[in-house]
Order: structure tokens, then sequence, then C-alpha cells
């Protein structure tokens, strides 16, 4: 099956054509957005941290900001560094060389303050924009997808609907030679033994299981029960009891593929096929993550509803709640509400979202995009200092 | 007027309801493509669970034909089963490293 995209230097395929203004620190980020904001083309990534990491933290910030510039929907990258932050700029700068992109660094100490670096910044992003438009679209195959696959606002009809409709496609992508990422360990928690028996060999089977004791582990550290936080009051209210049941319906968005691997938060994997990425159940912080490692197009079940997007990847939304729908139809791009009565098969539904995608690669336009719905956060895994 | 509700697995003592029931009302769902049906002893939202038998204290909660919890009360047929008569066996710190035992 083919799709049509942006051929990048280092070979991959991009479905979309950004200038990425790439903050190194909280402290470069306003000005990193304000370029953005200036210049038609591009997009910038929300950096809150950046700087007084230590450790495996710190190079999980660094690993997520390098990642998501080497995403192949974007085109050209601008380092946007303060100057005396832990993740530095030069370095950031000298590490995406290998990526072949149009690459600038600015940083602010060094070109005298916010409306010296904002000055220079739009000029060099004006002209990366302008490259970038001349760039035509190439014929590719689907296999050269990575997908994100993500869920949250949960009720019931995400695990009765939406996440095997999504599962479904998944599958479809994965039969065609291309990549699927699950996410969100905390919601693997219940849910490992099954996940497990579909790992590639045994020691991947361990690793699953070895990150979800460890989830579970870091939550029970705390002396509460994960009912405090998961599921969430929404998810309650939408009628999921207890994690092993939100845990039970989130994995059949993965539907039925073997697992070929489990990768590191925001690492990006060295196959085809399905795997497993360590990341916070928190929506954006998962999708970050996967958008780190490579997702160019990322689908997002949702039961209550919600809106949020990603700066780099568009993010189909998909509810299989008829009210949901209804009354969020400025978010929700897809419908899988016939599920839930009985009129649509989970197969059926697995081909929509799997054209969605297609459509999306080609250009369409999602609902989050077209509402400028940007959210992306570091998942932080230390202190401070 | 029947609710409708959803059974996901054989081996589920618990089914979905995909509409708001209310309490006095008969729940159809199909198990093994045979038509079943309940009276709801409760109000029961859309997309909450209906215990489709009995559930005595202590004995697990089974959706997707898979644990999901335990039963903190005993529950009857018919009645709403939520955060009010259910418990997580996974992820409790709060029970002091004597969790997930069984």
């Amino acid at each position: 099956m083919k799709i049509k995209g942006y051929r990048r230097p280092d070979g991959n395929l991009g479905i979309r054509n950004y200038v990425l203004l790439l903050p190194t620190s909280v402290c470069s980020t306003q000005v990193a957005m304000e370029i953005a904001n200036k210049v038609t083309g591009c997009t910038a990534f929300n950096n809150s941290f950046g700087c007084c990491q230590v450790g495996s933290d710190a190079r999980q910030t660094y690993r997520t900001l390098v990642n998501s510039a080497k995403n192949p929907n974007v085109g050209a990258i601008i380092v946007v560094g303060l100057g005396c932050e832990g993740v530095e700029p030069l370095k950031v700068y000298e590490d995406l060389k290998s990526t072949g992109k149009p690459l600038a660094s600015i940083v602010i100490q060094e070109e005298g303050g916010t409306l010296k670096a904002f000055a220079k910044g739009c000029e060099i992003a004006r002209t990366f924009a302008q490259e970038l438009s001349l760039m035509e679209k190439v014929d590719a195959d689907i296999s050269e997808l990575t997908l994100g696959l993500e869920c949250g606002g949960s009720d019931t009809t995400s695990g009765l609907g939406s996440n095997p409709a999504c599962g479904a496609a998944s599958d479809l992508l994965v039969k065609l030679g291309g990549t699927s990422i699950l996410s969100e360990t905390t919601e693997i928690i219940g849910a490992e033994h099954i996940l497990a028996k579909r790992a590639k060999n045994p020691e991947v089977a361990a690793e699953l299981l070895q990150l979800v004791r460890n989830c579970e582990e870091r939550a029970k550290a705390l002396g509460e029960d994960i009912r405090g936080g998961q599921p969430t009051p929404g998810n309650i209210l939408g009628g999921i009891t207890t994690i092993e049941e939100k845990s039970l319906g989130c994995l059949y968005k993965a539907g039925h593929a073997e697992v070929q691997g489990v990768l590191d938060y925001a690492d990006i994997p060295d196959g085809k096929g399905l795997f497993v990425m360590d990341t916070p159940g928190q929506d954006i912080e998962s999708v970050t993550g996967m958008v780190a490692g490579g997702a160019q197009v990322v689908i997002f079940t949702t039961g209550r509803g919600t809106p949020t997007g990603n700066p780099i990847a568009p993010v189909i939304k998909i509810t299989a709640n008829k009210a949901t729908f209804e009354k969020m139809k400025d978010n929700i791009d897809i419908d899988t509400s016939l599920i839930i009565e009985g009129k649509q098969s989970i197969e059926a539904a697995g081909e929509v979202i799997l054209n969605e995608i297609i459509a999306v690669a080609n250009g369409k336009t999602t609902k989050a995009e077209q509402l400028n719905h940007k959210e992306c956060s570091i998942y932080k895994i230390a202190p401070t200092f | 007027m029947y609710g409708k509700a959803v059974l996901i697995n054989v081996k589920d003592n618990v089914a979905t309801v995909t509409e708001d029931v209310k309490s006095g009302q008969s729940i159809v769902f199909l198990s093994e493509q045979k038509e079943k049906e309940i009276e709801a002893l409760d109000d029961i939202p859309f997309g909450h669970k209906v215990a489709i038998r009995e559930i005595f204290l202590g004995q697990d909660i089974i959706k997707y034909g898979e644990i999901i919890g335990r039963a903190t009360f005993n529950i009857q047929t018919g009645q709403h089963v939520h955060v009010h008569n259910v418990e997580a066996l996974r992820g409790r710190g709060d029970l002091g490293g004597k969790a997930n035992e069984n």
C-alpha cells in the first residue's frame, strides 16, 4: 500500500514538513515558541526541563529532545539554547548533524538577549521554512510508517470498542510491514501476563514483565493505593473500577501482533512490527515519548473525550462513546460507537482507522492539528536539583 | 423497556451496560448466542458493570475473562459492580507490601 511523504537525507519518510524549534532548556523555551509562532511552517517542542537534572533523568531528557528532532516529520532543526544549561546546545547541535537535515543553533547569551536571539531565529526559520516548502512529496510504502498507540480519558467503551478497533488497525499496519508502538507501562499492570505470551522470545517476555514489575513497585513505594491516581476520577466515572480493568481494556489497542522488543522512553525501535515503550500512563508524556521514538502519526482513543495533540506528529482521535463524539465533535476524528451497538465489526472499524491513517499521512489535517493542539511533555524520572 | 448489556467473555461474572439502566429494569445480554435476562437492583449508568451472577465477599471479579479485582461485599445478581464493592489487587502500596499475595 502506497503513501506520499517527504524523503529525509537520513532516508526516513516524513508525513509533515516542519522546521522544529528545539529549546534545550526551559529558559530558552519562550524564545523558541515565539519564533515558531512568528514564522509559518514552524513548530516548537515545549520543553519545561533541561537543566539541573542528574543521571538517568538527565539522559532521558536529552534523549527525548534529540530523538524528537530526528523524527522524520521534522525537515529542519533550529536548536535554541540559553547557553549555561545542562542540556548543552552545542552538543545537541553536534548530535543532530548525522540527520543531514538543515540545522542551526542560536544561543541567547551569545546573541545578546531575547530580541536579538528572536530576530536571528526568525531569519533562519524563514529561510529553512522556504527551503522545505520547495520539497516535493515522493511515493513511499506504508511500511515506512511508525504508529503511536495511545488511549486517554478512557471509559469502558474504550476497552469494548475503540481500543479493539485501534488494535485491528495496528495489526493491519504490522501485516503491511509497518511499526507500532504500545506505551503506558502503568496501564499494562494486570494484563502483563497476556502481553508477555506474545513476546517474540523469552528474553523479550522477561523484559516486559520486569518493566511492569518496576512500575508497580515505584507506585507501591509511595505507600498508597494506585487507585488514588489510576484509574483517574474520570475513568471511574466512566465505569472503570480498577487498574487491572483499565489495563486489560488498554491492551486491546495493541491488537494481536507479536511483541518484537521493549524500548526505553523515547528510544527508536531497531526493527519493524510491534514494540512496547516504557512510558507513564499520562497521555502527553506517553505521546511525546512515542513521537521521539519516531512515530510519524498517533492514533488516540478516548471515552471521556480529550483535545490534545502533538507539535510534531498528527494525532487522530477515536471514540466509541456516541455521546462523547456528539459533544466533542471538534476534537474527535472517528466515531466507532457502532461497535458498541453491535452494528459494526471490530475489523471493519480497524479498516476505517487504517484508511484515516493513510489519508492523514497523505496530508489530511486532524482536528487536533486544525485547532493547534501541540501539547508535549517529557517524562521526568528523578527530582530536579 | 429492556436495558442492554454486553458480556465480553463467557467466564465473566459482570456485564457492561450500554445504556443507562434504572433499578427494577430488566437487562438483556447475549451469552454464548443465547439471550439472558436479569433484573437491575441498582441504577447503573452507561458503561458501568452489573453482576450477572452472585459474587461473594473476597471472590474475584472477572471481565475480559481475566481478574479485574476482588469483591469487598457480597454482591447480588443485578447489582452495580464498581469502586463501592470492588478493590484492586495491584498497585496497592497502602497495604504495606502485603498486596498481591493471592
